[in-house]
């Protein structure tokens, strides 16, 4: 997936952003300070992400390098006729729009990203009816490459249901 | 001498065990997946629609989607393959997976492989079932666009086989 995102260098020295996206999208009066505007610009353009959108994802937390992004269940997602548990397609969205939301928000990451790699492992069946909420951390960043692992899970949180790992672009701004 | 069966009862025999066996998975419909068949191979189609956008200033594909695209041609293939023998001997029990009772083989991981931005346009894919054992599968995917010969992701996957009865 390719991002773009106009990264103030305000919000790229912050090391302590993370809003809560319901908060964020309420608006309204939020501090006009540049680090929320930036910040908020960056939630609403993940969360206006069309495929995202239609997946009904949310930006729960995002900043540093680290996004935790939740996908209500929906009968439309199911992979398996028998149990109704979600489709792993699904799944992979949600981590890989998380794994891309870690990289922007990464302070050395450059302005957007594109994945070049990603790996899922399935531990187990998600249980069917429950959010999945996918936590990208962005744990290595070079001049042309950024590293991710995340981690998914649904109410039952000591238990993943998958995690990956990718390896993303890394584009800088024009100079 | 036996006749052989006539070609509009092997096609329609065939193309009605994989629209039953498609028409159960919700999530495919969702994408907006298709799958075409010449004999026993599949090609499958996302036809392309503005949900699929991940990027839309570019616009590209989601990563997401070209991988959940990529898992579904897997699974799909994987599935038609092990049932070859039951549709062509006339055994797949079409009513009993109506039912809810097709079980598909179930990813273990998947290693998608993006090679160059998804085009907003269709995209096809195609699984080649690397080995399939009694329990566990090894299935490559290949995706492209315009060109079957430049591809735009390929993905390797392991998933879990379904236990048959018997």
């Amino acid at each position: 997936m390719f991002w773009v995102i106009k990264f103030d260098i305000a919000i790229k020295n912050n090391s302590q952003v993370q809003i809560n996206c319901l908060a964020s999208s309420a608006v309204g009066p939020i501090k006009e300070s540049m680090k929320e505007n930036t910040l908020d610009a960056a939630l609403k353009f993940i969360e206006a992400i069309p495929h995202s959108r239609k997946l009904g994802m949310v930006v729960e937390e995002l900043g540093d390098g680290r996004a935790v992004i939740s996908m209500p269940y929906d009968d439309s997602l199911i992979g398996d006729p028998v149990t109704k548990v979600i489709h792993g397609g699904a799944v992979s969205a949600l981590m890989d729009t998380a794994g891309g939301a870690a990289v922007v928000s990464h302070p050395n990451a450059g302005v957007g990203t594109a994945t070049l790699d990603f790996r899922i492992d399935y531990m187990r069946p998600a249980t069917p009816g429950q959010v999945i909420t996918a936590t990208a951390e962005c744990y290595h960043v070079t001049r042309t490459v950024a590293f991710i692992r995340a981690t998914a899970c649904d109410a039952d949180t000591k238990r993943p249901v998958a995690t990956a790992t990718g390896a993303f672009t890394v584009m800088q701004a024009p100079k | 001498m036996k006749q052989p069966e006539p070609v509009t009862q092997v096609k329609r025999r065939r193309d009605l065990a994989l629209s039953v066996i498609v028409s159960q998975v919700p999530y495919i419909k969702f994408l907006g997946v298709s799958f075409d068949r010449h004999g026993d191979e599949l090609t499958s189609t996302m036809a392309f629609h503005e949900d699929l956008i991940g990027n839309p200033m570019l616009p590209a594909l989601h990563g997401g989607a070209t991988a959940a695209f990529l898992e579904v041609t897997a699974i799909v293939g994987l599935a038609w393959d092990s049932l070859w023998t039951d549709i062509e001997e006339e055994r797949l029990n079409i009513p009993a997976i109506q039912n809810g009772k097709l079980a598909l083989p179930k990813t273990i991981d998947l290693t998608v492989d993006y090679l160059r931005s998804g085009l907003p346009r269709d995209a096809y894919a195609r699984a080649r079932v690397n080995r399939s054992g009694r329990r566990y599968a090894s299935v490559h995917v290949e995706g492209w666009q315009d060109n079957r010969s430049r591809l735009f992701a390929q993905a390797t996957g392991h998933f879990l086989m379904p236990q048959r009865d018997g």
